[in-house]
């Protein structure tokens, strides 16, 4: 079968799926469990009435429980037992937590997620800021915008890939393609750099992958929380005498803090879950490993599930309390 | 002396005229209220002076000194604006002092300044609080204090009452005019589509109309001695009415016979070379009373509206020509349907020819 019919029939069949699960067990509710007529018509229609928002609901929780509350339960058991050769497991305790904390790779990534964590929120935040501002009032600002938007629609490996090209090495007497290299030997440079190799610097290089992308993101909605500064108030602090940069830094900035502040956090959990740059352009060699590749390397190269589940739950334990911050932010901004 | 001058006033966009033309001597002490329909430019104006719009043309000074160019801060103006335009992050405290701690003045002068502010105002108990902590009124408070402590030579009033309620508007209304008195020295510029903020508050009103200065003068002034049709319907209401007619009789007093059928004499004088003009009469509704013979006006009353202190009348309209209103003194029982006549004293007959006053 041609693979574009097979792709309309899934969509056909998942659509009349999911029409006919909420059309039929309404309709069983409402004729066969609890109909609305006999001596009990009222009583029914009330029970009925309790019981469908669960029918509504039934769809997402199950599938979120399935994926997302199962995996977690499942990943702290492994993360608790060692496989047995040969089929089976056995119970462990926090042997794999000891064990992780012993390896120097765990440090390594432990130490650079700390790095990634810090800045690429900070230079995302700042750079979109930056761009949301310097790009609200000139004519071709909506261009600029889009082209610095248009990486948010690359995948993190497409971006890799390109960033890759960017700081590609070639034998010095042949033309860099590397746009690093070439701007180095332009600017005085002896030697062609395989600067992906070059540890500590390595990392940060990675890191312009990331915040490349972010930063559209974070110029999109600081963009719009800046229109909705009150003009006003800017024009008010105008005529106090504040210039340009104190307009910008004691009146805007202040009044779309929630929203610099969700956009922080959001970028944030992307980054405490960073894998593919990683993955794509060093694989974590030159000291750039990273959690999230750390525990794909247990998991899937070293076949040691236990180390990898630990590597997993610590991830989660460092995103939770950021994520729950986010969205009471985000609500707080709603109301 | 006068404090602030506009000559040759002038603002385009691209090659649209928006203001042209005005010429304007505000004095020490005055409070002036720019009116207008909405879309006359007088905000334009308003913000022209404060240097938050580009003079396009002619020369604003203030103290004798050119501003066309100096930044808006250094002017030594203060506007309120009409959505108050406070600081939402900044409490009260640091609202009014923003001005002066970016004037880099020390804190215990901010502070002072502040209090007194404060003080006048009556916002003392709120000065901790944010904007978003306050009424309507307060904030509005709020925003005049941050004026205040700027102590400017002139005050910029952006249609200050428009989003406060009707009660809270008189009452904010007496205060500013309080606020005037305990300050005699202080000009203030006030804008405002309302004519009774105009009339009460203003010590000369400036009416804008049609991309220029329509009349300047005191409230009364332009209630009796209106220069031109606009102004004389613009003031009062309801507005002017105006009755075509030709001129039969000139000299001290003008005989017009109007189109309507009716008589009216004014106390306008006329020159003999006058006679036969198509002039329009203006008369008051509040001018008119009922007459016994001669009348300006006898028609069917179409509508009435009791008031209670004065009832409307509306008369039915002939084809083509305005509705003719008379506001009579007190309650006036079923008027509707009757026909009526009216006449006014001469003095209050006004003269217009091709718009504009007959009165030399």
């Amino acid at each position: 079968m041609h693979p574009a019919f097979q792709g309309l029939l899934t969509i056909a069949i998942g659509v009349s799926g999911c029409v006919g699960y909420f059309y039929f067990s309404n309709q069983f509710l409402d004729k066969v469990l609890f109909p609305a007529r006999g001596p009990n018509a009222g009583r029914n229609i009330n029970r009925a009435n309790i019981i469908r928002p669960w029918l509504f609901l039934f769809p997402a929780l199950a599938a979120l429980g399935l994926y997302l509350a199962y995996p977690v339960v499942e990943t702290l058991r492994l993360s608790l037992t060692d496989r047995v050769p040969g089929g089976g497991y056995t119970w462990v305790g926090l042997d794999n937590y000891i064990q992780m904390a012993r390896e120097p790779k765990f440090w390594e990534a432990m130490r650079n997620n700390m790095f990634w964590l810090i800045i690429v929120p900070a230079m995302s935040t700042a750079f979109g800021l930056l761009v949301a501002q310097l790009t609200d009032r000139i004519r071709w600002g909506n261009i600029a915008k889009s082209l610095i938007f248009m990486p948010m629609a690359i995948s993190f490996v497409g971006a890799s890939v390109i960033w890759k090209l960017v700081y590609d090495t070639r034998p010095a007497e042949q033309d860099q393609i590397g746009m690093l290299n070439a701007l180095y030997l332009f600017f005085g440079g002896s030697d062609p750099q395989t600067w992906l190799t070059i540890p500590f610097w390595n990392s940060f290089l990675l890191m312009i992958v990331l915040v490349w992308i972010q930063t559209g993101f974070a110029m999109v909605i600081l963009s719009a929380a800046l229109r909705g500064i009150p003009e006003e108030t800017i024009e008010a602090a105008i005529l106090d005498g504040a210039n340009p940069f104190q307009i910008f830094f004691k009146i805007k900035v202040p009044q779309i803090k929630t929203t610099i502040l969700v956009v922080w956090t959001t970028i944030t959990i992307t980054v405490l879950k960073v894998f593919d740059i990683v993955f794509a352009m060093t694989n974590g060699q030159w000291e750039t490993q990273v959690l999230a590749n750390y525990m794909y390397d247990k998991l899937f190269r070293a076949n040691d599930w236990g180390v990898g589940s630990a590597s997993a739950m610590v991830i989660m334990l460092l995103v939770a309390p950021i994520l729950v911050w986010n969205v009471r932010n985000a609500r707080k901004e709603m109301e | 002396m006068s404090e602030l001058n506009l000559t040759d006033v002038a603002k385009t966009y691209g090659s649209v005229d928006v203001l042209k033309n005005i010429n304007l001597d505000i004095e020490t002490g005055e409070l002036i209220v720019f009116v207008g329909p909405s879309g006359c430019g007088k905000s334009t104006l308003l913000r022209m002076i404060a240097g938050l719009e580009k003079i396009s043309g002619g020369t604003l000074e203030i103290e004798g000194q050119v501003m066309n160019d100096v930044p808006p801060a250094q002017r030594g103006i203060a506007m309120v604006f009409q959505s108050y335009a406070l600081y939402p992050h900044m409490t009260v405290r640091e609202n009014m002092a923003f001005a002066l701690k970016i004037a880099k003045m020390p804190t215990d002068e901010v502070d002072a300044a502040v209090d007194r502010a404060a003080r006048i105002l009556q916002l003392d108990p709120f000065l901790d609080r944010l904007p978003k902590a306050l009424s309507g009124g307060q904030r509005q408070r709020v925003a005049i204090g941050r004026a205040i402590v700027r102590d400017p030579k002139v005050y910029l009033f952006d249609e200050p009452l428009s989003n406060l309620d009707a009660a809270l508007r008189v009452a904010t209304r007496i205060e500013i005019a309080r606020l005037k008195e305990a300050m005699p020295d202080s000009t203030m510029i006030y804008v405002t589509h309302d004519q009774v903020e105009a009339m009460t508050l203003a010590s000369r009103i400036v009416v804008l109309a049609d991309k220029g200065i329509a009349q300047v003068g005191t409230p009364l002034e332009l209630y009796e001695t209106p220069d031109n049709e606009f102004v004389a319907q613009f003031i009062g209401s309801p507005s002017m009415n105006l009755l075509s007619g030709v001129i039969t009789q000139t000299g001290e007093t003008t005989i017009v016979k109007l189109d309507s059928g009716g008589t009216a004499v004014s106390r306008v004088a006329t020159d003999a070379s006058d006679a036969g003009k198509q002039v329009n009469i203006g008369v008051r509704p509040e001018d008119f009373q009922p007459a016994d013979r001669d009348p300006i006006l006898e028609g069917i009353v179409d509508f009435t509206e009791a008031l209670g202190e004065v009832t409307l009348l509306y008369f039915a309209a002939e084809d083509g020509a305005d509705t003719v209103v008379a506001k009579l003194p007190g309650v006036q029982r079923n008027m509707r349907g009757q026909t009526v006549a009216v006449t006014a004293e001469p003095d209050k007959v006004h003269l217009f020819h091709q718009g504009i006053s007959m009165r030399k």
